[in-house]
């Protein structure tokens, strides 16, 4: 049909515009669209915002939750979040980055591997999250750390075949594959050719070119991918319940096969299984609102430095 | 050609590092095929050990079952029970109720503001659409949960009257908040990449900028518009935070939509934590994962291949 | 090459070998914000130990002290013949403790007209035989079923002892934990729930009758401790053989009059009647 169009457009007047009406209804229509849109936004903002803010002090921040989740701060909860998604970033956006320079230096847009590679992306970033989990218990913790204890130290106890900070670490990695190469493509399609080819002519190899022209150009795509990871990786919980966080732990993860606490995990504890909803409620909204200046800020930081790369690609 | 020279002796580092990259390349795949093998491999029971089939075949997840001899056969979800029921449809029924409310909700508000943001917004208002959509879409699921939980139920119930405060309309709508930004995202790419050339033949026919949007751009873009939708779908089914937290979590087979609901993701979040390993239960949750990993699956390759025709259609190449 | 990585794991695996000085604590979920209240007292004044809190139900807190993998297990029921077994062939001797008594209390809107319920009523309710407050001599109203998730002990306990193993009516919405039934209660005139006994400021409890003639019993700590209120069971500590060291001192130190008032302000029984 728009084919269709697109000739009729170009051959000839078969489409006759009449009415020169103002076209203030769809306009007005849709602009409240907008309006509902980011007036549902400011509720939820305003809402956490005005619930979270009495009970953010250095107290809350910096220590553990007391007296069974009633009183007391988050600590564990950041430091937990913090460490994992460090974890996450140090595994995943690597493999991330060599995935896009792989895709876009070696191969051509439309040969099969690249289409089907392509193809895995598009659909690692809609396996829903709770699959992931499923997939880090059967997997990492059921297949490789249980093959670790049995294979390697045939230990009794399990040490790495049980839910742990790695295995969470390493399930999130894989969930933010797609944010960190889509964004690392967009960094490299914004590299003009001149740069390559001058390294080119210069007699780099292509390697060369790759690890001193190209990846330092594209660092900050690179960052923005690692950035929006975070901001993803840290507000899953779905993916982290059955492979390493813990409800309450009463010390700090210090090793890759510890449990840990996690923000978003906590504000799903408390606001579901806290034992007095009511006496929590300041606690809960104030980690909902660490949670999401958390997120945003992240998020607000990758649209920046995104906005960066753009114009930049249209100066260029 | 790309003119450069090889230095004879860096080749083996050439070829090793090429390599290297190329492995880590297909990381993706290879993840997409060992979540399938290892989420399937622990559904297969069901298909092939008779003592699990005793308490969950293909049959009894899939059709009415007459627990007792006197009582009418139905459709139960109750795994923990003396007599394991683990019929699959009251749980399904809940996933497509709760999605089909996000789409309801979600579809005409986020093509609505594509519409305006793609073309009848200003540069600057669109500078400022765009990013706090994206800021809906950052925006963890868990939090959205938390809102729908603690203040969206009770305004509803309020507003409504609604009998039950955790329901299917206040997770629907919870979880169309989470889904606005992927179709917005998704239709007003669709909608940008309609090429000038089509807009300036409307104009040069004497259209006016609506007629323009919504006699050429809009069929145009339409494929693109219903990918969106179609991949915010996938997501809907999918997404489990906000779905357990706020739809009452009641394994009901009803029409209602303001019953409570048990969805798909929401069970396996909720049951696996206590499930002993290796039992009919914990195969059942597993296959469960299997279904849900098919149907985004599928799903996604769907809108893919559309927003792949889009392009191919509108720039004549893939990028 | 194998013995290297076994060592890298090793060296990774490091803070494994201070569990030496640590007590971990697993189990039933009920039980977990006490053990996480009595653990977090004791550490106050024992500086030295450490001890870990985790839920997970008891089933897993059973496996997982059969298995070696916690010292303490905290469960809200006995063991089963299997898990008997099971301990058996790996030389577990399961030691058993009664820490505190559960009433389980039946959750009514402040505004119910309806002030007692026999245990055949709370059957029939639960099972969607009796399913509008005015077959109980109330309003005209629909009954709304609150319970637990299908993995709590409590909503095993109930299926068992009240609804004598028959499955709960298919609307019976089931929360994540007892603080969101008595959340959900408080919120619903037309509400009811169950759930453990020290939650009464926003909702109202039912008096139990065993049967139409008997006496109302209120789910208060003295009745479920002199057993006079129907529905209470026993909560347990399960320790591999005597308990020695520190976890002794931990354990002697929760059985006494210290340990009891946690359990009192955890919304549970103490064993002994105060």
């Amino acid at each position: 049909m728009t084919d269709r169009m697109a000739i009729a457009a170009s051959t000839g007047p078969v489409l006759e515009f009449k009415s020169k009406g103002s076209g203030l209804i769809p306009r007005g229509l849709t602009l409240t669209a907008v309006i509902i849109i980011i007036a549902m936004l400011a509720v939820i903002l305003l809402n956490v915002l005005h619930g979270g803010l009495g009970t953010i002090s250095w107290e809350f921040l910096s220590k553990p939750p007391e007296h069974g989740m009633e009183a007391g701060g988050i600590f564990p909860a950041i430091f937990g979040t913090v460490f994992l998604v460090i974890l996450m970033v140090i595994t995943g956006v690597p493999v991330g980055v060599l995935t896009a320079v792989y895709l876009h230096e070696y191969t051509s847009p439309t040969s099969r591997t690249t289409r089907l590679i392509r193809t895995a992306i598009n659909n690692l970033a809609g396996v829903p999250s709770i699959v992931f989990g499923l997939f880090g218990l059967g997997f990492f913790i059921g297949f490789i750390g249980h093959g670790i204890d049995t294979a390697l130290l045939g230990a009794e106890k399990p040490v790495w075949g049980q839910p742990a900070i790695i295995w969470a670490a390493l399930t999130l990695a894989l969930l933010t594959l797609p944010v960190v190469i889509v964004s690392t493509e967009e960094a490299l399609r914004a590299i003009p050719r001149e740069i390559k080819d001058a390294s080119y002519a210069l007699g780099a190899t292509k390697l060369q070119t790759i690890i001193r022209i190209i990846i330092p150009q594209a660092l900050p795509g690179i960052f923005t991918g690692a950035i929006l990871a975070i901001s993803r990786g840290a507000g899953e919980v779905a993916p982290i319940m059955f492979t390493g966080a813990a409800y309450y732990l009463p010390y700090l993860p210090k090793a890759l096969n510890d449990q840990f606490m996690e923000l978003g995990y906590h504000v799903y504890v408390m606001s579901t299984q806290s034992p007095d909803i009511e006496k929590t409620k300041p606690i809960l909204y104030g980690t909902v609102l660490v949670l999401l200046v958390l997120t945003f800020l992240l998020n607000f930081m990758a649209i920046l430095i995104r906005s960066r790369i753009r114009s930049r690609r249209i100066s260029v | 050609m790309t003119p450069y020279q090889f230095k004879p002796k860096s080749r083996w580092r050439e070829f090793l590092g090429e390599k290297f990259i190329a492995v880590n390349a297909f990381a993706a795949l290879i993840a997409i095929l060992l979540i399938f093998v290892f989420i399937f491999k622990e559904a297969t029971p069901i298909f092939t050990s008779s003592e699990v089939q005793k308490e969950a075949s293909l049959n009894k997840m899939t059709f009415k079952q007459q627990f007792q001899p006197n009582k009418p056969a139905k459709w139960s979800w109750q795994p923990n029970s003396d007599l394991p029921k683990y019929s699959l449809w009251p749980l399904f029924l809940g996933t497509v109720k709760a999605a089909i409310i996000a789409m309801l909700f979600a579809a005409p508000l986020a093509i609505g503001a594509a519409i305006y943001s793609a073309e009848f917004a200003s540069k600057r208002m669109r500078e400022i659409i765009k990013p706090v959509i994206e800021l809906l879409a950052g925006i963890p699921s868990v939090v959205l949960g938390f809102f729908a939980l603690i203040v969206l139920a009770t305004f509803l119930q309020d507003v409504f009257g609604l009998t039950y405060r955790l329901n299917i309309l206040n997770a629907g709508i919870a979880l169309g908040l989470a889904i606005i930004p992927i179709i917005f995202t998704v239709a007003e790419d669709a909608m940008n990449s309609v090429p000038t050339s089509l807009r300036d033949a409307a104009r040069a026919l004497g259209a006016n900028p609506w007629q323009v949007s919504f006699t050429m751009v809009l069929p145009a873009a339409l494929p693109g518009i219903a990918a969106g939708i179609v991949l915010g779908f996938g997501r809907a089914i999918g997404e489990t935070m906000i779905v357990l937290m706020a739809s009452g979590n009641a394994a009901i087979v009803s029409a209602s939509f303001i019953d409570s609901a048990r969805t798909l993701s929401a069970t396996i979040a909720a049951e696996l934590a206590e499930v002993v390993f290796g039992s009919a239960h914990y195969n059942v949750l597993f296959f469960i994962g299997t279904v849900l990993f098919l149907f985004t699956f599928l799903v996604n390759l769907g809108g893919e291949l559309v927003l792949q025709r889009l392009k191919i259609r509108f720039q004549g190449k893939l990028s | 090459m194998r013995r290297l990585l076994a060592e890298a794991f090793l060296i990774l695996a490091l803070s494994q070998a201070a569990l030496a000085g640590q007590i971990t604590v697993k189990g039933s979920d009920t039980m977990v914000r006490l053990c996480q209240r009595l653990a977090e007292e004791y550490m106050k004044g024992h500086k030295q130990t450490v001890i870990q809190v985790s839920g997970g139900g008891s089933s897993s807190g059973i496996a997982a002290l059969i298995n070696g993998a916690t010292r303490v297990c905290a469960s809200s029921r006995l063991l089963t013949d299997a898990e008997i077994r099971i301990a058996a062939t790996k030389g577990v001797k399961v030691h058993q403790l009664v820490v505190a008594l559960d009433g389980i209390a039946i959750y009514l809107h402040k505004n119910n007209p309806i002030v007692d319920l026999t245990l055949g009523q709370l059957r029939d309710i639960y099972t969607d035989r009796i399913t509008n407050w005015k077959d109980l001599g109330g309003p005209d109203q629909p009954i709304i079923l609150y319970g637990r998730e299908n993995n709590s002990g409590t909503y095993t306990y109930f299926q068992k002892q009240i609804l004598g193993g028959e499955d709960y009516a298919e609307r019976c919405e089931p929360l994540p934990g007892t603080a969101s039934v008595v959340h959900a209660v408080a919120h619903d005139v037309n509400g009811i729930g169950y759930g453990g006994i020290a939650w009464a400021t926003t909702i109202r409890y039912a008096g139990i009758k065993v049967n139409d003639s008997a006496q109302a019993v209120l789910p208060s700590a003295a009745n479920v401790s002199d057993r006079s209120y129907p529905i209470s069971r026993e909560l347990y500590l399960f320790l591999n053989g005597e308990p020695t060291g520190e976890t002794k001192e931990f354990i002697d130190w929760v059985l006494s009059s210290t340990g009891e008032k946690i359990v009192v302000e955890s919304g549970f029984v103490p064993v002994r009647a105060q």
